[in-house]
């Protein structure tokens, strides 16, 4: 076997967030999931930036990482913060149901 | 070690400190101090606004490990951005109050995003520019859903917030590509890397293409709008007022600035995009606003038109194309504020409404707030003398001359068919039966706003070449720093 090199975690990534998006579009059952397809994108974002920094011998991808993992979990807090005020609103978090509006 | 020059980023300290202090005001008065609390973030808004003019550089200047810019462009769309964030904290305040949701976390949350869009303005990395985004991002979705008790809000919050956290997850993406097959992140770099000549590889393309993606997300253009109709109309009315001016300007120049600064050497790539996206904006945002009752989604549709207008200008690739849309923008944020400015005054027994046909008849109950309302429809349609011909006339002038004679012609037709249901409304307005009258007019905030809107609207003719030399500046910042 060959050595494990830049191609395999690009190809990581890519199959990462490929799933994070078809999680987004295809699910039909739950709000949750769709927070769960958003942090699988990020997580392919950051084994990204982490691979190339280490490909590229340079550190501004390491750093970029850190910035988008603490900006995640803000952005993890305030949807689940949206999140809960809608369950209090209509009492369920099936994407079916987030139809008031038609769009 | 040197320390940065912080002079230049003063604007953004002076408002990241101010929006620790008024929270700090609103959190220790306690009740009641959500009018003091946006009395002050205007202020701050304007203030900060002024220092940006005055420490405005001659030249481009890189601060912060490059990581920052400070420049003519920049200035011009900071302005733009803390002025129309003023106006729509100031079309609020009466609004909140009336519609008991005047917390004191609103204005302060105007404020932050405000923050993040000059940050996002300034940037000159793709580090910076995500910052910035994310910053302004967090505060317009909880801003969209700060009505916790309505349902509609909380539904535009939460589809604004997963449609705008996978833009930025895309932007992201592409912003790995960039960096992974150029070696920077920095846009001084990333803009020397690709004036090389080199063919441009594979990856790096496909990174710019996740990154024109999640930008055009931002400024809701067609295929990525599909947040905007449900989000424009769910919002609260001066929540909606709000992004359709100031994170629009900002997106906007965010955009341009990324594909003119960085990317200038993949212009070749990046215009064809701008094309399809413009042209496709254009059409819709003109079809399918005919079949629209509410008019807050009505507005919705309209922007994505304005947006496909303005980014001829960008797809005409030249210096009078951005300058005419910097100018494009101005004016629209203008005619956006002045017709939300009506908007917010539409109520009817101490409610708001918000179908079309409540403005029935408006010319006979309310003759000064019809005329207004005439001037910004007239003024949207292209109809000269208006401000809204101007801003159009740029930026077909500009495609003509870069030889994009079928994006002018495209561009034409659509702003004909979006014409129809502009003047729908002036003529319900001025040639339709009144039902039943709308409620006197509501303070004198909103009819400040509508009559300034208005006049500036009306009178533009005489002093474009106020508007229009600024813009020139800014795009020469732009295109030669």
């Amino acid at each position: 076997m060959s050595e494990i090199g830049l191609a395999h975690y690009l190809t990581v990534a890519a199959i990462l967030f490929t799933i994070g998006i078809f999680g987004i579009f295809l699910n039909r059952k739950n709000v949750i999931i769709i927070l769960m397809s958003i942090e699988l994108i990020l997580l392919a974002v950051n084994i990204n930036l982490i691979a190339f920094s280490w490909a590229l011998e340079d550190l501004v991808g390491q750093i970029f990482a850190m910035f988008v993992l603490t900006v995640a979990a803000a952005e993890a807090a305030i949807g689940l913060a949206i999140l809960v005020i809608y369950f209090r609103n209509r009492g369920s978090i099936a994407v079916e149901d987030v139809n008031v509006m038609k769009g | 070690m040197d320390l940065p020059n912080l002079e230049y980023a003063a604007p953004e300290i002076f408002v990241a400190i101010a929006s620790m202090v008024l929270l700090m005001i609103g959190v220790f008065r306690g009740e009641g101090s959500s009018r003091p609390v946006a009395w002050l973030s205007m202020a701050v808004l304007i203030v900060a606004a002024v220092i940006t003019a005055l420490i405005t550089p001659a030249e481009t200047k890189y601060e912060f490990a490059n990581l920052f810019v400070s420049s003519s462009f920049t200035t011009f769309l900071k302005v733009g951005v803390l002025l129309a964030a003023a106006v729509g904290i100031m079309m609020s305040v009466g609004y909140n109050e009336r519609e008991a949701i005047d917390r004191f976390e609103y204005p302060v949350l105007i404020v932050l995003a405000a923050l993040g869009m000059m940050v996002m303005v300034s940037a000159n990395d793709l580090l910076s520019l995500y910052v910035g985004l994310e910053l302004q991002s967090l505060a317009l979705y909880v801003v969209a859903a700060i009505r916790r008790d309505s349902l509609k809000s909380s539904e535009a919050g939460l589809k604004y917030f997963v449609l705008g956290a996978l833009a930025s997850g895309m932007l992201l993406y592409g912003a790995s590509m960039v960096y992974g097959f150029s070696g920077s992140t920095n846009f001084t770099n990333l803009a020397a890397f690709l004036a090389e000549g080199a063919t441009p590889s594979v990856g790096l393309i496909v990174g710019l293409v996740f990154v024109i993606v999640g930008l055009a997300f931002k400024i809701s253009a067609v295929p990525f709008h599909m947040w905007t109709p449900d989000v424009y109309e769910g919002a609260p009315t001066p929540v909606t007022a709000f992004f359709a001016a100031a994170p629009k300007l900002a997106a906007m120049g965010l955009f341009m600035s990324v594909l003119v600064g960085p990317f200038g050497g993949l212009a070749a790539q990046w215009s064809q995009v701008v094309i399809v996206v413009s042209v496709t904006s254009m059409v819709l945002g003109a079809f399918a606003a005919i079949a629209q009752t509410n008019i807050k989604r009505l507005m919705a549709y309209s922007s994505i038109g304005h947006v496909g207008y303005a980014l001829v200008g960008l797809a005409s690739g030249t210096k009078d194309g951005y300058s005419a849309v910097l100018v494009y923008m101005a004016i629209y944020i203008v005619m956006t504020l002045g017709t939300f400015a009506v908007i917010l005054a539409m109520r009817r027994n101490g409610s708001m409404v918000e179908d079309i046909s409540d403005l029935t008849g408006l010319s006979k109950n309310n003759p000064v707030m019809a005329a207004m309302m005439l001037i910004f429809m007239f003024s949207m349609a292209g109809i000269p003398p208006l401000a809204g011909f101007y801003a159009k006339l740029y930026v077909f002038l500009a495609a003509v001359d870069a030889g994009l004679y079928f994006l002018a012609v495209i561009g034409m037709l659509a702003s004909v068919l979006g014409a129809y249901y502009y003047i729908r409304i002036v003529k319900l307005m001025y040639f339709d039966e009144p039902e039943e009258a709308l409620d006197p007019h509501p303070g004198r905030d909103l009819g400040l706003v509508q009559f300034v809107a208005g006049m500036a609207t009306l009178l533009f003719f005489l002093v474009p070449g106020v508007l229009v030399g600024a813009a020139d500046k800014a795009v020469f910042s732009l295109a030669s720093g």
